[in-house]
């Protein structure tokens, strides 16, 4: 099991992390450079963009181009990490991703700040709740969401040394830090968070810290659930979901997207084909996000530790009676 | 070799490679003979008197680097990196079969030579950018050429990079528009207008030469003239004629994406052999 996530943590924004471990990396690693379009405060690269002047390319609002520059880059060693807000990267230069980075599988980080429906006020043009599933559907391509800022850095890390596409999604309000520095983030590993044997909550992003609260909340029905932190949405870790889906029967998914094609229907997929048992879905069902603030967004849009434990109840009412 | 015979040269290499190309197409049964044959000469004095690079050794750090962003030419592309030595000619005969080495559109991942893969148009100049920025980053001493269609130039990603390679200073960077005024369905000038196209590229800070994309002696001096310049990226808008060398298919939009019928081929092989004798 993971280290036992602190409750009442301090909180800190995914993008946060990013900034910082990006000057990291980039220390030990001289080919790696930095792009944004326009976004350098928003994408938190002012300190890389101070650090290393030489190594930071401002593309200006054209996300089309950047992703171009970031593949050729990439075509002669360098590590190109291109960020903009998701709605914008992937939403907006999805075929330049698909032919020039997934298709050759070039060496190209695609880090997204301002996932999902937590920008806030900025409303729907803004929040991109769908992108996961664009991600996912390309071959070659890794999809990481990571749950909180520990988790981010590594991911950064972990992104730089992997050989390919990958596509990190970080949010741009602050979180709770879960895990400390015995955390061990890894590609393709869906850590177990809190074990427990009769529903298991599947969740990713912001939604993990929801998951563990929805954990404490049924404890206190006495129904113990698993909690598994799926950060890497593809790679998928089949074997640990399907390890859940055998010894707890009924799981739930927890994601700050549509549950079209997002971890969602990534589960259901893998459940489906391996092993069939009740999956409900907390997730964004079918619409888009609007203006308000992070908080008071989540609960109309049902993205909350209450949710999680109704739609847990669910499963496990389908469970008996299947 | 004096300039007039080593002209000659490149001239009956061209000549060469239209019959190939359309030999090719021909055989594969679909493919883009129109645009192949207008960009072939621009490709020949490229890679035949101008590119520094090595084709034992693709992988060279300091090697000159093209890109074809217009993808569907890449008939063109393959029979001139066959010659050039990148891979045995006999994979010419497999363009777009099952397997082959030799895809639709340019693909980096199995063809030596291919340097970044393409295919959705507007794309390409985007890469070369960033090669060419990672060439002054890097004091590497390779240029990089993109060659583009004149109806990609429609694409809005075009003029985003276009914008990013005249802020960086991207004068390693030669941008070469085979403008044979017609796209899959009719005249670009019909479809969405493109003129007055060097003043666009003039409007980005690009330097501009415009020439016969058909007079060898033109393209080699503009390649020249090109190498020279510092401080902004160059553009070389070439005047061309779709399905150059074949009259039936010269300036005719038809051609543009459908392979000649074997009676087509024999006719056109008829008439390169016929032109090259006179």
């Amino acid at each position: 099991m993971a280290s036992a996530p602190r409750p009442n943590a301090a909180l800190k924004a995914t993008r946060d992390a990013y900034g910082e471990a990006i000057v990291e990396v980039a220390r030990d690693n001289p080919r790696i450079v930095a792009l944004t379009g326009d976004l350098r405060d928003s994408n938190r690269l002012e300190a890389f963009a101070q650090e290393y002047p030489d190594r930071f390319f401002e593309c200006g609002i054209a996300e089309q181009n950047m992703i171009g520059v970031a593949a050729g880059l990439a075509a002669c060693g360098k590590i190109p990490f291109a960020s903009s807000f998701a709605a914008f990267s992937p939403g907006r230069c999805y075929d330049q991703i698909r032919v020039l980075v997934a298709q050759p599988g070039l060496n190209v980080k695609l880090v997204s700040t301002h996932g999902g429906l937590t920008v806030g006020e900025d409303g729907m043009s803004a929040q991109a709740v769908e992108e996961l599933a664009m991600m996912r559907a390309l071959a070659n391509m890794t999809v990481i969401v990571p749950a909180d800022a520990v988790e981010t850095a590594q991911a950064i890390h972990a992104a730089a040394e992997h050989n390919g596409p990958v596509y990190v999604r970080l949010g741009r309000s602050g979180v709770p830090v879960l895990f400390d520095e015995s955390y061990r983030f890894s590609i393709g590993a869906a850590p177990l968070l809190r074990d427990g044997g009769d529903v298991t909550l599947a969740a990713c992003g912001i939604m993990v810290a929801e998951a563990l609260e929805a954990a404490r909340l049924l404890e206190v029905e006495g129904i113990r659930a698993r909690v598994l932190n799926v950060s890497t949405l593809k790679p998928l870790d089949e074997e640990s979901l399907l390890r859940a889906a055998r010894e707890t029967g009924a799981i739930v998914t927890a994601e700050e997207h549509t549950v079209h094609g997002g971890l969602g229907g990534a589960v259901c997929e893998v459940v489906a084909a391996g092993h069939p048992v009740a999956v409900e879905r907390v997730g964004i069902w079918d619409r888009f996000g609007e203006s308000g603030p992070p908080g008071p967004l989540m609960q109309a849009y049902g993205l909350t530790a209450e949710e999680i434990a109704a739609a847990a109840r669910r499963a496990l009412r389908r469970k008996r009676t299947s | 070799m004096n300039r007039e015979a080593d002209l000659g040269a490149l001239r009956l290499r061209a000549h060469a490679f239209r019959k190939t190309i359309l030999e090719m197409i021909t055989r594969a049964g679909s493919g883009h003979p129109g645009g192949s044959l207008s960009v072939i000469d621009l490709l020949t004095a490229l890679y035949f008197r101008h590119l520094r690079h090595d084709p034992g050794n693709p992988a060279w750090p300091d090697r000159d680097r093209v890109v074809l962003s217009k993808g569907h030419a890449c008939p063109a592309w393959y029979v001139v990196l066959a010659e050039c030595g990148y891979f045995d000619p006999s994979h010419l005969w497999t363009l777009r079969q099952l397997g082959s080495l030799l895809q639709g559109h340019p693909d980096m991942t199995r063809t030596p030579g291919v340097e970044i893969s393409t295919g959705s148009l507007g794309m390409g100049l985007s890469a070369a950018s960033g090669m060419a920025l990672a060439g002054k980053r890097d004091g590497r001493p390779y240029r990089v050429f993109a060659v583009l269609g004149d109806g990609e130039c429609q694409e809005g990603s075009v003029w985003e990079a276009a914008m990013f390679a005249a802020h960086y200073g991207l004068d390693n960077l030669t941008a070469i528009v085979d403008r044979n005024g017609l796209q899959q369905t009719g005249r670009t000038e019909e479809r969405l207008r493109l003129d007055p196209l060097a003043d666009k590229w003039r409007a980005f800070n690009w330097e501009v030469q415009e020439i016969d994309g058909h007079d060898m002696g033109a393209i080699v001096c503009a390649l020249e003239a090109a190498a020279t310049l510092a401080g902004r990226p160059h553009a070389i808008v070439a005047r061309t004629v779709k399905g150059k060398g074949v009259s039936f298919a010269e300036g005719v939009a038809g051609y543009h994406g459908k392979a000649l019928t074997q009676d087509e081929l024999a006719r056109a092989l008829a008439e390169l052999d016929s032109a090259a004798r006179g």
